[in-house]
């Protein structure tokens, strides 16, 4: 497959901005969509909008077979044991919060201790401080080295018998190397402690096999995979989610209501409390099919060239520095963070923009990891699988116009 | 000596002189480049402006009573921004600046130009200047 007829999925991608083409290197943020994705939300809200579970009417069991059809597209995604243990919920952060709450009620005790790296984006550091604030227990950090690696063997030492559950990212959204996630959860669970694996940035990059990496729960955003935003998933091991309380309550995720006392709903809907978003999760469902069709081998092996032109480039350049640097380029995916030598990266974005080049600059909600590196922020270009050679050529060439313009 | 009024045109006149937004970065990053003399010790927090995503910091001194700006930023074009505003409105006394709507940002497109955050920090910037000019204006 070329890329030239993938980008034709993707309408957005012949915009013109300033007069210029539209080079789109925020994929990390949020991916753009393809036709298919949008056709499908368009047609349930033209002609399948009504609430899902509660009528028995023709467009409600429309929209219910639609939403439940994801939920099943998602668990053959993820290679989920049942569909019980796909959860549907706003986005990552959405089920990284719902698992800090409802897990810290069933398991986490006052003096008990979760661990996140060092790496890992505010969404999945701060539900855990509210947790540990809540049940008195204590944060631990997994620390990453210079070049962004995560030092695991340093996890023996760190858990204890205390430690409950450890989170980290399955690809950080600063760094983009590939975290060793199958050895991260064996030793975990060797030394008794859950894993819950942050697949923002991951999902796109390969996926997750839930069964053989053996993760205990799973969060993802939609929109980072093709999918309309305001989608998201959590996956979580039947075992643990039958033991946690509800995050939320209110409609749909309940059995019966008395003022004396209310019971739950057996999964998933026990964790799906109020309207959901079913016009658009069923977009889940030509997203996922849209990232297989484009592990195609062909397009793959141009895109690795791509990343490997551009990684050549800006390690190459002694003004730059790149953040997240590995010998072996299958551990990294094509997404850069960097700094220039006496320029400041929201200049060099703003000026890029201009240029037609959409980047991320700032601090890309990841303060601890620019504190590691002494920065204030970085600039961040993250490619997809619809961006070509030439738009990397001209990314590289039109940075160093931008840098010269700022020296 | 010039007029605030006479001032403010002769940077719409500079502005209109580009037709992209490019050569206008380049005209602030000039701007930026020539703004000098910020000391040091003055890079304090409280002279930081609040809401700008760079760090900008803002100092006055009064003499005969006008104000007299000095600034200094971390990142190049807003560092032009505001030598650009602190340009127009240092030499002018606080009545002058507190009265003044600064609809000159406008005339030039500089906020809509601008990314939301940086616009923000636009606001902030003239929020400022303004605040400082009211608070000279009481003493």
């Amino acid at each position: 497959m070329k890329v030239d007829s993938v980008r034709k999925h993707f309408p957005i991608l012949e915009t013109k901005v300033y007069g210029k083409p539209l080079v789109y290197l925020d994929n990390a943020a949020s991916i753009q969509r393809p036709q298919s994705v949008v056709d499908k939300w368009n047609a349930l809200t033209t002609s399948g909008n009504a609430n899902i579970h509660r009528a028995v009417h023709y467009l409600s069991s429309i929209a219910t077979d639609e939403y439940e059809n994801a939920r099943d597209r998602v668990r053959a995604f993820l290679n989920a044991k049942s569909r019980e243990e796909i959860i549907f919920t706003s986005g990552t952060t959405a089920s990284i919060n719902l698992v800090a709450y409802s897990f810290g009620e069933a398991f986490v005790h006052e003096g008990d201790e979760i661990i996140v790296a060092e790496s890992e984006h505010h969404s999945d550091i701060v539900p855990w401080q509210l947790m540990c604030g809540r049940k008195g227990a204590i944060l631990k950090v997994l620390p990453i080295d210079d070049c962004g690696r995560l030092m695991v063997e340093t996890l023996p030492e760190l858990i204890s018998e205390r430690t409950k559950l450890l989170a980290v990212a399955q690809i950080s959204n600063v760094l983009g190397l590939i975290n060793p996630v199958k050895e991260i959860v064996s030793i975990c669970h060797s030394m008794g402690c859950k894993v819950l694996v942050d697949g923002a940035q991951g999902v796109v990059h390969g996926g997750m096999d839930v069964q053989d990496s053996d993760c205990d729960f799973y969060a993802f955003s939609g929109h980072k995979i093709y999918a309309a935003t305001g989608t998201g998933v959590l996956y979580g091991k039947k075992e643990l989610l039958d033991q946690m309380p509800p995050y939320m309550g209110g409609g749909e995720m309940i059995h019966t209501v008395r003022f004396s006392g209310t019971t739950f709903a057996p999964l998933p809907e026990k964790f799906e409390a109020g309207t959901q978003n079913f016009n658009a999760q069923p977009t889940l469902i030509p997203a996922l099919d849209m990232a297989e069709m484009l592990e195609d081998q062909e397009l793959q092996a141009y895109s690795k060239e791509v990343k490997s032109f551009v990684y050549k480039a800006l390690t190459e350049d002694p003004d730059i520095v790149l953040y997240g640097t590995s010998d072996d380029l299958s551990k990294k995916i094509a997404l850069f963070s960097f700094s220039v030598r006496g320029v400041h990266h929201e200049d060099l974005a703003l000026i890029m923009d201009k240029m037609g080049i959409a980047l991320r600059s700032g601090q890309m909600c990841a303060e601890p990891l620019m504190d590691h590196f002494g920065v204030t922020g970085m600039l961040r270009a993250s490619f997809a699988p619809y961006n070509t050679m030439e738009e990397a050529e001209y990314f590289i060439a039109s940075l160093h116009k931008a840098i010269d313009m700022l020296r | 000596m010039k007029t605030l009024e006479e001032i403010k045109n002769e940077v719409i006149d500079d502005f209109s002189m580009f037709d992209e937004w490019l050569d206008k970065y380049e005209y602030l990053i000039e701007l930026g480049k020539k703004l000098e003399g910020y000391p040091e010790s003055a890079k304090t927090d409280d002279k930081l402006i609040k809401g700008c995503q760079s760090r900008v910091w803002l100092d006055c001194k009064v003499e005969d009573g006008r104000l007299f700006f000095n600034a200094d930023s971390d990142a190049i074009i807003t560092k032009g921004i505001i030598s650009l505003l602190i340009g127009v409105y240092s030499g002018r006394t606080p009545s002058e600046i507190a009265e003044d709507d600064f609809s000159f940002v406008e005339n030039i497109g500089l906020k809509e130009n601008l990314s939301p955050t940086r616009a923000n920090g636009l606001v902030s910037m003239i929020a400022t200047i303004k605040a400082t000019a009211e608070k000279y204006g009481r003493e």
